[in-house]
């Protein structure tokens, strides 16, 4: 494997000077593209969630030509909507000492300290321009009785600086950025495709020039030119078949465009949230997430005596391990998402696990119903509490819900500069798709406000330093780049409908995810790694000789769609499992077993390896190029985490 | 439990349709509707026949994407729930399941169970919008608005756009769809500025895609998965006559 310390490649061009003047700075230094020139430029966003919607409406407002494409059947169901908790901002409209420094201390801390400080005080800074832009758009966020707007707070916090619309803040937030968006689309400056899924990113003279879709409905290949490429295409969760994601989530566009020349950058930092409803069996298609807000008021426990099957009512106070508090007496039922999900794991690891498979641990309610009454406790989570009921048919208000760990969110993702921009010049990648501003740990609520700040607020401004630093000839969809892109495209589609095997993707998928649940999910060794990168290679070899994918590529085909995904997410794990092996340091989601304290707590390894690792494709057969971009601490002085 | 399916197959939007008849042997309760579905079409691609197409995404019943009208119930028996949330434990051992798409003319037919919801999008740039740019908003605190009316805005806002509504009414009308979205924003000072113009706008985009009319069933508020009310629908018809009397305007449907 070829290394490149500090690899000039990686020129993160953020700013110098003092961390808050920043982005003023460098707002001010980017090359303004004057409002009638913006006419000439065309964007083509590929994504409709918080970050592709605000960033579409953002950009048609300020007078570009953009088109959007999306996998769904309309704009408004990209994954974002599913987002249940909140998001964060700088407000401190509860008094309680908030600020921008501290969101930026908090979400640098949180991030385990694998991410950039210019780029972590910019997105809080932002925070609150977007709830501003939020709330004028119509979002209905809660509000108290004197009719100003509600917070709470949220795991891995101490202030309540988190925003919300009932257990509903993704759906709301993302509505609004979509009628955003759709104004753009009345005032013809956006224009829209759904069901359009992108098969590959066309490069011409080195510069990101356009794309190729597939049209989902009719199975044509449709190819679009345009000045700049911006994916907003979401994170990878789904590559570990089972996850918190929607079932179209997938890895495709960006690894595309990795394949063209974008640099991947630190993958093997996956998020798994602690309280998901556990898996019910082998039909099981994905995970169902339970908001963290239920750990603001819920306990989480298990017996104290291994392998106790006594229904939990019958089980005495005395006899019950309330492990969070126990480990972590100051956060206790709040400790961050990773300290709280490894914490599970190991009760369950050590036989301690509820349940008929033995993998969960209850979330007990029933304390705060005795102290604050059944009525409150609805009114914070009742829809909740249904969700939990239509899924397990069980009653949280009268048993404890049970819980497990599983696979929800990405922070890594294609590598960007301070821009936004990739190591393919022309192509910007935004909100989950990108490394991200949340190091190796995402701390709630914290999604929806990167989203929308790339959307919104960056990429409208940077993006016209492209437009305005470079010469950006006219492209034809005539070129041969764009023959090239197609005809790679349509081979593979060929490929997968030729194999004619016996297994259909979907259970394929399901033995990739598994393997890297075993091997490269909650906890990791180099013997699981090596062995399920061997694992990996050997399946994704039996899939290419015994894939079955029926129909042909004229018309919908869910089944080849859903294959060509699989195939990416072959490719894709393998660099994941990589990245995870070459990391022998713990840190936020990524827990190296071999790098812990004496009490069983993540260790990072500052001396060698406070870096983010980009990775760079070669042709097939020959092992990626790791690029390091060295990151420095100025401001928050790197410590090891503790919320003891 | 062993399930007889009726299930539509439909190739194209111009070929004929047919219920075709599938059985399940081993149905485990716990399986969520669509589930069920997944591993009939594991099933179908195993014998080389071509698998049922349907929409769906979240399976958490809040995406919208999917749809079916379950045994003549627009997202199946249970009330506030879609079908990705309908659980199998519904059902008893031998059981008969008639599985077809949201039926509507402005509804076409994709393939199978997958239906063109498009026009929901065209109605929502019609004027579903507040026209703030992004940077303009005042400070989030500046507008207050009182509780019981946020909450009001939220219960209209928490529609899905999943279209139940219309496979479920007599005349496939749009009214809830469209009503939640105007009583949402005209609720919130936000709103207010393009009421009257948003109202008139969104009306006129729902009768051109050619959704019908309400005439008071109110079996689009008993399919809502999410309890949209009908109150909104006579919230949106008196701001839809006061805007006209307002903006003088001919209604599109008067107009030739």
């Amino acid at each position: 494997m070829a290394v490149i310390e500090a690899s000039p490649r990686l020129a993160s061009k953020c700013p110098s000077g003092p961390i808050q003047e920043r982005w003023d700075r460098h707002r001010f230094e980017l090359k303004l593209v004057n409002p009638a020139n913006k006419r000439g430029f065309h964007i083509l966003v590929v994504g409709t969630g918080l970050a592709g919607a605000s960033a579409a409406a953002s950009l048609a407002e300020l007078g570009y030509g953009v088109s959007v494409f999306c996998i769904q059947d309309s704009p408004r169901r990209a994954h974002s909507i599913a987002a249940q908790g909140g998001i964060n901002a700088a407000k401190n409209y509860p008094n309680d000492g908030d600020s921008v420094w501290r969101l930026f201390y908090d979400t640098v801390k949180g991030g385990d300290f694998r991410s950039r400080e210019s780029n972590v005080y910019r997105l809080a800074q932002v925070s609150n321009q977007v709830i501003d832009q939020c709330v004028a758009i119509g979002v209905p966020f809660a509000r108290e009785y004197g009719g100003v707007l509600s917070n709470r707070s949220f795991g891995g916090a101490q202030v309540s600086r988190t925003f919300y619309a009932r257990g509903q803040t993704g759906q709301q937030l993302l509505l609004g950025a979509y009628s955003a968006m759709m104004r753009q689309v009345a005032a013809g400056r956006v224009r829209l495709h759904a069901r359009r899924e992108m098969l590959d990113v066309v490069v011409v003279d080195g510069v990101a020039r356009g794309i190729v879709c597939r049209n989902l409905a009719t199975g044509q290949y449709e190819r679009y030119a345009g000045d700049g490429v911006v994916l907003c295409t979401g994170g990878y969760g789904n590559v570990f078949y089972l996850s918190t994601n929607a079932k179209a989530c997938n890895v495709t566009a960006a690894w595309r465009a990795h394949k063209r020349g974008a640099f991947f950058a630190n993958p093997c930092f996956t998020q798994i949230h602690p309280t998901c409803v556990p898996v019910s069996g082998r039909h099981q298609a994905k995970l169902t997430l339970m908001s963290e807000s239920l750990r603001n008021d819920g306990r989480m426990w298990v017996p104290k005596k291994q392998g106790d099957v006594r229904p939990p009512s019958s089980i005495p106070e005395e006899e019950r391990d309330y492990f969070l508090e126990r480990r972590y007496p100051s956060f206790g039922n709040l400790v961050p998402r990773d300290v709280a999900s490894r914490a599970v794991k190991e009760r369950c690891d050590a036989g301690f696990g509820v349940g008929a498979s033995g993998l969960a641990a209850y979330l007990d309610f029933r304390d705060p119903i005795r102290r604050d009454g059944k009525t409150v406790i609805q009114q914070k989570y009742g829809n909740l509490f249904e969700m939990y009921q239509k899924i397990t048919a069980e009653n949280p208000y009268s048993t404890p819900m049970r819980i497990y760990p599983a696979m929800h969110y990405t922070m890594g993702g294609l590598w960007v500069d301070y821009n936004l921009e990739s190591t393919l010049p022309g192509l910007f990648v935004l909100g989950e798709a990108n490394f991200s501003d949340h190091g190796a740990n995402r701390l709630g609520a914290s999604a929806l406000m990167q989203g929308l700040s790339d959307g919104f607020f960056i990429l409208p401004y940077t993006i016209g330093g492209h437009f305005a630093g470079r010469k950006l000839p006219a492209v034809s969809t005539e070129a041969p780049e764009f023959d090239e892109s197609e005809r790679v495209v349509r081979a593979r589609t060929d490929k997968l409908l030729s194999v004619q095997g016996r297994r259909t993707a979907d259970a394929f998928h399901r033995e990739l995810g598994q393997v890297l649940w075993d091997y490269c999910g909650m906890a990791r060794n180099e013997k699981g790694l090596r062995n399920a990168i061997d694992r990996v290679r050997a399946l994704r070899a039996a899939f290419w000789e015994d894939l079955r994918v029926p129909g042909n590529g004229a018309r919908l085909n869910q089944s080849l769609e859903h294959a060509g995904r699989v195939a990416d997410f072959f490719e894709f794990a393998e660099l994941l499992a990589s990245d995870a092996l070459h990391r022998t340091e713990s840190c936020g989601g990524h827990f190296r077993e071999e790098s812990q304290t004496e009490e069983g707590e993540a260790m990072r390894d500052d001396a060698r390896f406070s870096y983010a690792a980009a990775w760079e494709h070669h042709p097939e057969g020959s092992a990626p190029t790791l690029h390091k971009e060295p990151l420095s601490f100025e401001y928050v002085h790197p410590a090891q985490r503790s919320y003891k | 439990m062993r399930l007889t399916l009726k299930v539509w197959r439909q190739e194209a939007p111009s070929q004929a349709g047919r219920l075709e008849t599938y059985h399940l042997p081993d149905v485990s309760p716990d399986m969520s509707f669509l589930e069920m579905l997944d591993v009939l079409n594991e099933r179908l691609i195993g014998i080389g026949e071509d698998p049922v197409a349907f929409d769906h995404d979240c399976r958490e019943g809040i995406c919208g994407a999917c749809s079916l009208v379950i045994d003549g119930h627009a997202h199946g028996p249970e009330s506030n729930t879609t079908t990705c949330q309908l659980h199998m434990r519904r059902y008893a051992d031998g059981d008969t399941i008639c599985i077809e798409p949201f039926r509507a003319n402005a509804f076409p037919i994709v393939k199978d169970l997958v239906v063109d919801r498009s026009a929901f999008d065209r109605i929502m740039e019609a004027g579903g919008f507040v026209s703030v740019p992004t940077g303009a908003g005042p400070d989030a605190n500046a507008v207050l608005i009182p509780k019981e009316r946020a909450e009001r805005a939220m219960d209209a806002a928490a529609c899905i756009g999943c279209g139940a509504c219309v496979a479920a009414c007599p005349n496939a009308a749009a009214m809830l769809f469209v009503s939640a979205k105007v009583s949402h924003l005209a609720l919130l000072p936000q709103g207010g500025p393009e009421r009257d113009r948003r109202v008139l706008a969104m009306v006129d985009r729902m009768d051109l895609e050619g959704f019908g009319n309400c005439t008071n069933h109110y079996e689009c508020m008993a399919a809502c998965p999410k309890g949209i009310s009908v109150d909104n629908i006579a919230h949106m018809n008196r701001d839809y006559l006061r805007a006209v009397l307002i903006e003088r305007r001919t209604p599109a449907s008067t107009r030739d």
